[in-house]
């Protein structure tokens, strides 16, 4: 378990004073795989780079099985980082050596033998599906297989946690989900705790259980990502979970009264087949301005901004036929406007 | 046609074939010892300091105290912008203290070391600053100490970098044996200007200088040539 208490950061510069980090409290739980997601310059990096104290927190402690990090002694810290390993944008493997020597670098540093270590590494390069480039060059593989072979590295001193910064930030989505697919086995066969550091919201939907949303250096809301999904609270985590959403209301103009949300919390539900129907037994054919609908555990989450076409009375029928299906929440413009924090009501601050 | 006359004349040219036959390839090995012997300790020297000046910078893995730090770059400056004619001359008495003569092949490896340590220090430096710093922060977050940091990462990341650096070290000794062949170094230099200069026969100096040429060229390519090997970012 790892326990991040009133952990605030900051660094002197030449302008002056960066707070990146403000008072920032995280249980994570053995086995979690934990989102840590936020805009640029939210101080996501800092978090996880006080994580395994390459960055020494300005206050406040981070405790690993209830152990203070910021206590140990330079051997001891540099021991602990062998149980708290790290994958990167860039990967970061040495470049001017094999494969094999990459994921052996680890149990170099733990003066593991070398016959052991090779065996070692062998085995781990299966594990993460590369067998056959034990003698290739970074050089020579693409982004996603540089990924794989940090992954090993990452694996090789048997980690408690595992911290990935924006491991799949330089990668086109078909890579991402492998490597994503590749992140949660290891969770699931060797037990490892992951946390994930991202600014990519589908990231946090395809292998977190839980998240925390970071916003100039606070924890802004933090729960399931489930929960937090489909009942977003705070305005970053609205921005995150529905990027497109504030531009819709924008240029809808004349058209304002006409607009229905619809909010899936796990429906059952497709959302394309309820539209047809819609159109099939109401004569309602809505328009879709936006959607962002997430399927996770087969589920529906997020939501969907529709125009209906006509007056009061269609969309009178259109918010009645909606509102009875499964975990789906409907609700028309004034109210959707409120809870975007966009009129004096709105809940957060 | 003065010019030739005077310092290319019939017999200067003949007597210049007797000595390129008799005495430049002992001259152009003596060279080569003196050069690569130079090379060798100015490494065994330059490389940790130079180790030493990215490592022990205010941000580098192991800062040292600043005072020192600036002392080791004064000192380095200072010898390094000291012409190497007038080193020689100053640490004859204290090569011929070390080795008992300040003359020979030994005798100017001394000066010549003294002259190039600063340099390749330098150089080091700047091959191990060229590193991607995420590289150095994977070390550290590996759990790598700065001995590991510095022998497991950063010197053999930066081995194409570093080839590059000791060939120009190579070829720039090699051009200071022949300027410390004007005070009794041994090797090319000292033939050209005992035979060439004093006796004013040019016939001597041009042939000493396509030899100096030649070597430069032969070790620069074949540096190059190493330096692309060895890296494997290359593909292929
Ligand atoms: N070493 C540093 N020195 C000064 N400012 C820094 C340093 N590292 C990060 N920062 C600042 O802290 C803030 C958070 O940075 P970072 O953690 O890298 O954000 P993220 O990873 O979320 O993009 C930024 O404003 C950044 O400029
Ligand atoms: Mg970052």
């Amino acid at each position: 378990m790892i326990e991040i208490s009133n952990l605030s950061k900051s660094f002197v510069t030449a302008s002056g004073t960066v707070d990146a980090l403000r008072n920032i409290n995280l249980t994570i739980h053995d086995g979690d795989i934990y989102g840590i997601i936020g805009m640029s310059g939210a101080g996501k990096s800092t978090l996880v780079r006080c994580i395994n104290m390459l960055e020494r927190p300005t206050e406040g402690n981070v405790r690993l099985d209830g152990v203070d990090l910021g206590s140990l002694s330079k051997k001891k810290m540099q021991e602990m980082r062998h149980h708290v390993t790290m994958i990167f944008q860039s990967f970061n493997l040495l470049m001017q050596r094999n494969c094999l020597q990459n994921i052996m670098l680890p149990l170099k540093l733990t003066h593991m033998p070398k016959d052991q270590a090779v065996k070692r590494a062998t085995e781990l390069l299966a594990t993460v599906g590369m067998a056959d480039k034990a003698k290739a060059y970074p050089a020579q593989l693409s982004g996603g297989q540089q990924q794989r072979i940090a992954i090993a590295r990452a694996l090789a001193t048997d980690p408690k946690v595992l911290l990935c910064d924006e491991a799949t930030s330089a990668l086109d989505p078909k890579t991402t989900h492998d490597i994503l697919t590749l992140i949660r086995e290891i969770n699931q066969k060797l037990g490892i705790t992951v946390i994930v550091i991202t600014h990519q919201m589908s990231v946090v939907q395809e292998i977190c259980n839980r998240v925390a949303i970071l916003e100039n250096g606070t924890v802004v809301e933090e729960g399931d990502v489930s929960e937090v999904f489909s009942n977003p609270k705070a305005r970053a985590t609205k921005r995150l979970v529905y990027p497109d959403m504030s531009a819709g209301i924008e240029t809808l103009g004349t058209e304002h009264n006409q607009m229905v949300r619809l909010v899936f919390q796990g429906a059952e539900a497709a959302t394309k087949p309820l539209l047809a129907s819609m159109a099939m037994e109401c004569r309602i054919a809505a328009n879709i301005l936006s959607a962002t609908t997430r399927t996770l555990d087969g589920k529906v989450y997020g939501t969907m901004l529709l125009n209906i076409p006509g007056g009061p009375e269609e969309l009178a029928r259109a918010v009645q036929y909606l509102s009875g299906t499964g975990n789906v929440r409907v609700q028309v413009e004034s109210e959707y406007a409120q809870q975007m924090g966009q009129t004096p009501t709105g809940e957060e601050e | 046609m003065d010019y030739f006359a005077r310092y290319f004349s019939e017999k200067k040219i003949a007597d210049a074939m007797v000595l390129i036959r008799e005495d430049f390839f002992q001259a152009t090995l003596s060279t080569l010892y003196i050069t690569l012997m130079s090379t060798l300790f100015a490494i065994l020297i330059g490389l940790p300091l130079g180790i030493i000046l990215v490592t022990g910078d205010a941000k580098g893995i192991r800062p040292l105290p600043r005072w020192l730090m600036s002392i080791l770059n004064w000192i380095i400056n200072l010898l390094r912008s000291a012409p190497f004619i007038i080193l020689i001359v100053l640490l004859m008495p204290f090569t011929r203290m070390m080795l008992g003569s300040a003359v020979g092949d030994g005798g100017v490896i001394v000066p010549l070391v003294i002259a190039a340590f600063p340099f390749v220090a330098r150089l080091v430096e700047g091959s191990l600053r060229e590193l991607n710093p995420n590289i150095i922060e994977m070390a550290q977050s590996s759990g790598a100490n700065t001995w590991q940091t510095v022998f497991h990462v950063m010197l053999p990341e930066s081995v194409p970098s570093l080839i590059t650096s000791f060939t120009t070290a190579i070829t720039t000794i090699l051009g200071y044996t022949a300027m410390s062949g004007a005070v009794g170094g041994g090797g090319l230099g000292n033939l050209a200007i005992a035979q060439g200069q004093q006796r004013s026969n040019h016939a001597v100096l041009l042939a000493a200088l396509v030899i100096l040429v030649i070597l430069v060229q032969i070790i620069q390519t074949f540096g190059t040539w190493l330096a692309r090997k060895s890296d494997k970012r290359l593909k292929n």
